[in-house]
């Protein structure tokens, strides 16, 4: 099972270690993501999950171990290029754009995948027209993908939280990830919203073909479309397995009990 | 672009040529002034405005463009059309390699590091060894140029005022047209995004790093534009022409005219050209505290600036439309 897992792993995380100053947020954390799987990552405020993320995106330097996406470290990758190499994610604390339409957001998320440059841009070549009409077309598709389109002219602070996120979800799909993170995709979501997200996330890993690492604190959403979790305390891994085995893990339920109460 | 808004521009583009027909000499050679402003004021919004990165010293890449149509007319002979696209480029690679330091330094830091360049370039410009190029103090009177004679061959007598605006009006709207493209696509978003939050910039894969430093060399290539023709325009340039002040001056433009917005230059150059004016006019004795009072009043009453009431007003009008 393990091995099998190991093989067909899209990300690996290897002994990763971080600290700051000292706080150890994540100490010695090993797991993989199989390609196509959704895996839950859970554990208590403050267990590090969001710092496993920012690790990803390059925006902490680990301090130890390794992680591998796609078969090569993922350590020598400059942070513009995460997303070019097909690792897409949404932001804990929203970090939309706040000035620019729903339609814009998700235009920026094109931007990996476009190319023109200053130049050619200021002279608007007929390549840059050609490249700015798909992109404004595959960022339309999105927008009916995720039941956006009325607000496509609409600033992004004008929204909801709950819009917002969608938002954001949508930008990360733009840059056509191979492996999308969600940070607590489903806060300030009611309990209805948190019921279609479950749908949405497991539709949208179908007919993109995504992996999925997903971030939350809503046990039943994690524990009912997950086929790993992953659960962290203090930035230790206390248990790994389906979502079955880890509810059952006497660790866990005293992470939980202990430090939330 | 809808066919009105083109139609608009059309008409507003016919007016603006009419303008050196229709005013006296003294008139045409204040509106080229506005023009060279409008110019610079979109260079510095161009940075400020969308990028997000204060400067306080634009009137040195001003000034830089300034010295080299200057020395290019004056000690080689150039001809001064030609002397605009290389202030440009000088600007350009200047712009860029301030900004490639200036990527370390955000908010206020990067404001100090660019008022450093501002108060230290005109004391550069008086240096004793660079005397041969700069004319030290004393500055470089350069000689105005004329219209082309094929002008007059085919019956239109264009005086020097006339003739200048007239270019300076091509030279701002190739200049605006280049900057409502460059704005309007990926890279004019990628700015706007770095200036939004820039974590999530770099997470949809913009290289910040490299857009902050263009936007940097393309502002100072605007800016530098400007100062080419604003020299060619006043026919001397002398260091303390580009004082701090001046750097304050365009900073006022924008944040006037209206920050993040490509009408908003003209808007700012307007102000900046004529309220100083009006102030003069108002009080000799103490223009600079009307010139104050309208700096205020105009914050006051526009606080997204001019463009931002313009939108606003338009935006009314179409709902009553609408409605009625
Ligand atoms: N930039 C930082 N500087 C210092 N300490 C940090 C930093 N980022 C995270 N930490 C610390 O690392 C630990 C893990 O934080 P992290 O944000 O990863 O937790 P989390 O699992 O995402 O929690 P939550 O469920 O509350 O989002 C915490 O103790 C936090 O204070
Ligand atoms: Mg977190």
């Amino acid at each position: 099972m393990i091995e099998a897992t190991a093989s067909g792993a899209l990300l690996r995380v290897l002994n990763v270690g971080v600290r700051f100053g000292g706080i150890v947020a994540l100490d010695d954390v090993s797991f993989d993501v199989p390609s196509g799987s959704i895996v839950g990552l859970i554990g208590p405020n403050g267990a590090g999950k969001t710092t496993l993320f920012n690790c990803l995106s390059r925006l902490y330097q680990c301090g130890s171990g390794d992680i591998v996406f796609d078969g090569s470290s993922l350590l020598s990758v400059p942070r513009h290029r995460v997303a070019v190499i097909g690792i897409g994610r949404t932001f804990q604390n929203l970090a939309l754009f706040r000035t620019m339409t729903v339609l814009e957001n998700i235009m920026v998320g094109r931007h990996c995948r476009t190319h023109s440059g200053f130049f050619v841009n200021a002279l608007r070549l007929p390549a840059v027209a050609r490249e700015e009409h798909a992109t404004h077309d595959s960022a339309r598709a999105l927008l009916r993908l995720l039941d956006l389109e009325s607000l496509a002219g609409t600033r992004v602070a004008e929204l909801p939280l709950g819009t917002q996120k969608r938002v954001e979800l949508a930008r990360a799909l733009a840059s056509e990830p191979k492996l999308l993170l969600l940070d607590e995709p489903a806060s300030g979501l009611n309990h209805e919203e948190v019921g279609a997200l479950g749908k949405l996330i497991c539709d949208i890993r179908e007919r993109l073909a995504l992996t999925v690492l997903l971030v939350e604190h809503h046990m039943s959403l994690v524990m009912s479309i997950s086929d790993r979790v992953v659960a962290l305390n203090f930035g230790r891994k206390i248990a790994e397995g389906t979502p079955a085995e880890v509810q059952q893990h006497p660790e866990l339920l005293q992470a939980y009990l202990g430090s939330t109460g | 672009m809808s066919r009105r808004s083109l139609a608009g521009f059309a008409i507003l583009l016919l007016l603006a040529c009419a303008l050196p027909f229709m005013v006296s000499e003294y008139r045409s050679f204040q509106f080229t002034l506005v023009l060279v402003y409008a110019i610079a004021l979109l260079g510095l919004n161009i940075l400020t405005g969308y990028n997000g990165q204060i400067s306080l010293g634009h009137g040195a890449f001003y000034a830089i463009g300034a010295y080299c149509a200057a020395i290019l007319m004056d000690k080689y002979g150039v001809p001064y059309w030609a002397t605009i696209p290389v202030a440009g480029a000088v600007c350009l690679a200047a712009g860029f390699l301030f900004g490639l330091p200036a990527l370390r330094l955000e908010g206020l830091y990067l404001a100090l590091a660019t008022f450093a360049l501002g108060v230290s370039l005109p004391q550069l410009l008086k240096y004793h060894h660079l005397e041969e190029w700069t004319g030290g103090v004393q500055g470089i009177t350069i000689q105005k140029p004329d219209a082309p004679a094929f002008f007059a061959e085919f019956g239109l007598a264009l005086d020097q005022d006339q003739w200048l605006y007239l270019f300076t009006l091509a030279v701002a709207v190739v200049m605006f047209v280049l900057g409502w493209n460059l704005l309007r696509g990926r890279i004019g978003r990628a700015m706007v995004a770095i200036r939004d939050n820039h974590v999530a910039a770099e997470a949809m894969g913009v290289n910040n790093a490299l857009i902050k430093s263009l936007a940097f060399g393309v502002s100072a290539m605007y800016t530098g534009i400007a100062g080419a023709l604003g020299a060619i325009a006043v026919q001397f340039v002398a260091p303390d022409s580009f004082n701090f002040f001046l750097s304050i001056t365009l900073l006022v433009g924008i944040v006037i005219g209206g920050l993040a917005s490509i009408p908003g230059a003209l808007y700012g150059a307007l102000f900046i050209q004529f309220v100083p004016n009006i102030a003069d006019e108002i009080s000799k004795a103490a223009p600079w505290a009307i010139f104050g009072l309208f700096l205020i009043g105009f914050v006051y009453l526009m606080p997204a600036g001019v463009a931002g009431a313009v939108r606003m007003a338009v935006a009314r009008l179409g709902r009553k439309r609408q409605n009625t």
